[in-house]
């Protein structure tokens, strides 16, 4: 690649100030009002703040449903990512394959990347809801007294099943591209040597494929960690009880709806720090068994 | 592109008349009053009705309603907009908001202000004393425009107690019955004979105060912010025993939070509903067979508790006067619309017939008498039963006077998730009413941390 040197500074300055305008503006500015507010204690109207240190942070690492809600946010990311990841994996393998319409079922599998979070769950809502939803009246007909409404584990399972179905289009676009990537003569070599398709897969795609995989790890556990709230809030609005609400739907409740805005900012922090400290723990140590 | 332009064209050409028309609204047209409500249809409707009336009985002010989605939404959204310095005139705020409102300091203008320096008057003492003494201060001083209160009661469709060999005018009165009641529905293959909308308000606020047991100490919160609550008692210990057994046989089926339980019995799927009195006119529109079809009797209660029952409270929401924002204040013909609009509100008529619309309560006494008067209970049997167990018992105790936490909203999600953790087998009545205790005495002492100043 040919490098281009620019003769001043002004030049490379300027071509740099919209992002930085934007970095600052929705990320840096905001950022630093969470850290500010997390400090804080005021009341609903904003009227009156005290400065209480660490005191926001300290309630929320002391308290139990705060550290449940985190045990439940990892169960529910790596679900989600392991899900997402593998079912878009699957389908990618298929559809890169020589068959009749693929074309079609390329553009079908694509489809639902285009659907806003709250709409998916409200499809979801209207399969699986007891007393409206199609699968939900089979399943109680059958006598699976199916309820998500009031069972915690089965609320789970679909926020879980909602939030990787609208994943696996994204993941499913980036696999396909990766396979296609994989030059024919490594897999026909591969053929010729006398090994199984199964083999051939795991021992030719799948390395070649693993930067593809790791990138799109990291975007699905951010996609779980961060862009699941509209499921959740159109699914179960993080009941029955406790049961699907996941940190960032927790932010929601204590700042938005309780208006206790010092600790949410803290929760928001102490968020941002685990995602960053995941992130940094990913690139620093999965990327090293990532065959490039 | 000419399509874009022509677009431009005809918005440039509506914009300038509204631009030109602006200052001519500043110097002499009508006051606009943003008025946030949380009522949607068929409610919404009838109140932004009433808003227009007033808008065409004069002509110096003008009331803007805005539909800003649920209650909590809307309490929500106005205190945002304050932070922001865009506070809406009037916000209609639950009860549930009051006590949080109550302390709002200078974010809110309280009635009695109001109306003293507009010089409006209201005659309050027309005002029925549940609804009058749960928006007032404890020297009786208003602090927001009581407009629709409700109170709970139960429902019942008829049919289904016909099918079930019950007599569909005769409805259970106590607990004992209720359970028999849906019992005898269930056999008769009803998949749902009892559930219940807003399910901490009808089966611990109302169950509470109907036999006179405070939920929280200082009288329910009235005596000041050190309060504390009082859930995990015998009374409810028993109540709640009494719900997860029933939930157990298949007797009581949730319905969901806050006013989730509505559709259920909207839609003819539930038998029995405890409900706000205000649903009835959804009821009476949704529910197959029509007013016909629907059974209105007071709440149950346990008939070996003594005294019991007394008086049950309001719910509802009443209109709360906003400041615009921490640094802004109203001016006197801004005032002066509101307080024109609250005296507008506070008409016999009007609140009469907000009442035989839609099953709120008719605030005042003389709109209960002229609404009586006109033979409306008569031809609407079961329209009178909020009013009249409302009334019941000659005393308002401390635990029937109404509740005042502040973080009420939070503590009600906290007996909601504690509620739906009993139900679904992970905790029994009495962990579940401790935890809610823990939980909401968190919330009422942060609130007390950051508004004692």
């Amino acid at each position: 690649m040919r490098k281009v040197h620019f003769k001043g500074i002004a030049l490379p300055y300027l071509l740099l100030l919209p992002q930085l305008v934007i970095t600052g503006l929705f990320f840096f500015w905001p950022a630093g009002m969470a850290v500010y507010q997390s400090f804080l204690r005021e009341d609903a109207f904003g009227l009156s703040s005290q400065f209480v240190g660490w005191e926001n942070y300290a309630d929320v690492l002391s308290d139990p449903t705060w550290l449940e809600s985190a045990a439940r946010t990892g169960v529910f990311s790596v679900s989600v990512a392991v899900l997402a990841l593998g079912v878009a994996l699957f389908l990618a393998v298929q559809a890169d394959k020589h068959i009749r319409g693929a074309d079609t079922y390329k553009t079908l599998l694509i489809w639902p990347y285009a659907v806003a979070p709250a709409l998916a769950a409200v499809l979801w809502l209207f399969m699986f809801h007891p007393n409206i939803g199609i699968f939900g009246r089979m399943l109680n007909a059958l006598g699976i007294p199916w309820d998500y409404r009031l069972n915690g584990g089965q609320a789970l399972t679909l926020v879980i099943l909602a939030s990787a179905w609208k994943q696996v289009s994204y993941n499913f676009i980036f696999f396909l591209a990766g396979l296609q990537s994989i030059p024919r003569a490594v897999l026909e070599a591969a053929a010729i040597d006398g090994a199984s398709p199964m083999r051939r897969f795991w021992t030719v795609v799948f390395p070649l494929l693993s930067p593809t995989a790791f990138f799109l790890l990291v975007v699905n556990l951010v996609y779980a960690f961060f862009d699941t709230f509209g499921v959740i809030h159109s699914l179960t609005q993080g009941g029955p009880g406790k049961s699907t609400e996941t940190l960032i739907y927790r932010v929601y409740t204590d700042g938005v709806m309780n208006l206790n805005l010092g600790s949410s900012a803290a929760q928001s922090v102490i968020l941002m720090i685990i995602v960053v400290v995941l992130t940094a723990v990913q690139f620093r140590y999965v990327e090293r068994k990532v065959h490039y | 592109m000419l399509r874009r332009r022509q677009l431009g064209l005809a918005a440039a050409g509506t914009l300038a008349p509204v631009a030109l028309a602006a200052p001519a609204l500043a110097q002499g047209g009508p006051t606009e009053i943003q008025f946030w409500h949380g009522l949607a249809q068929p409610l919404g409707g009838l109140l932004e009705a009433i808003a227009n009336d007033f808008n065409n009985s004069q002509n110096r002010a003008r009331v803007v309603s805005t539909f800003r989605g649920g209650y909590p939404e809307t309490m929500v959204a106005a205190i945002a907009a304050f932070r922001a310095g865009t506070a809406p005139h009037i916000v209609q705020m639950f009860e549930v908001g009051t006590g949080t409102m109550m302390a709002a300091g200078r974010a809110i203008k309280p009635l009695h202000e109001l109306l003293r320096e507009t010089n409006v008057n209201i005659n309050f003492d027309d005002y029925l004393p549940a609804v009058r003494g749960y928006y007032s201060l404890a020297d009786g001083r208003m602090m927001s425009m009581p407009f629709n209160s409700s109170t709970a009661i139960m429902f019942y469709n008829k049919d289904a107690f016909r099918r079930a060999g019950l007599n569909p005018d005769e409805a259970p009165k106590t607990w004992a019955e209720v359970r028999q009641a849906a019992q005898r529905i269930k056999a008769a293959g009803h998949e749902m004979p009892f559930t219940t909308a807003w399910p901490t308000w009808t089966q611990i606020e109302q169950q509470s105060a109907i036999h006179n047991q405070e939920i929280a100490s200082q009288e329910n919160g009235f005596g000041g912010l050190n309060t504390e609550l009082r859930v995990n008692n015998p009374l409810m210990q028993r109540h709640f025993t009494n719900l997860l057994e029933m939930g157990r046989e298949g007797t009581f089926r949730w319905g969901g939070r806050d006013s989730a339980g509505d559709a259920l019995f909207a839609s003819g799927q539930a038998a029995i509903v405890h409900a706000s009195s205000g649903a009835r006119a959804r009821f009476v529109r949704e529910v197959p067979g029509g007013v016909a079809n629907i059974g209105a009797a007071m709440l149950p209660y346990y008939e070996d508790v003594p005294g019991a029952p007394i008086n049950s409270i309001i719910g509802g929401a009443s209109f709360w006067a906003m400041n615009r924002g921490p640094n802004a204040q109203r001016s006197a013909d801004e005032n002066r619309a509101i307080a024109e609009f609250f005296a507008f509100l506070a008409r016999p008529e009007v609140a009469a017939k907000w009442h035989t619309d839609t099953g709120f309560l008719p605030v005042t006494r003389s709109a209960y008498e002229r609404v009586r008067q006109s033979g409306f209970y008569e031809q609407n049997p079961g329209a009178d039963i909020p009013i009249q167990q409302l009334l019941r018992g000659d005393r308002m105790t401390g635990a029937s006077r109404g509740i005042r936490l502040g973080g009420f909203v939070e503590i009600r999600v906290i007996m909601q998730e504690e509620m739906e953790r009993a139900l679904q087998g992970q905790q029994a009545a009495p962990q579940a009413l401790q935890n809610m205790t823990t939980r909401g005495n968190a919330v009422l002492r942060n609130f007390e941390r950051t508004n004692r100043g």
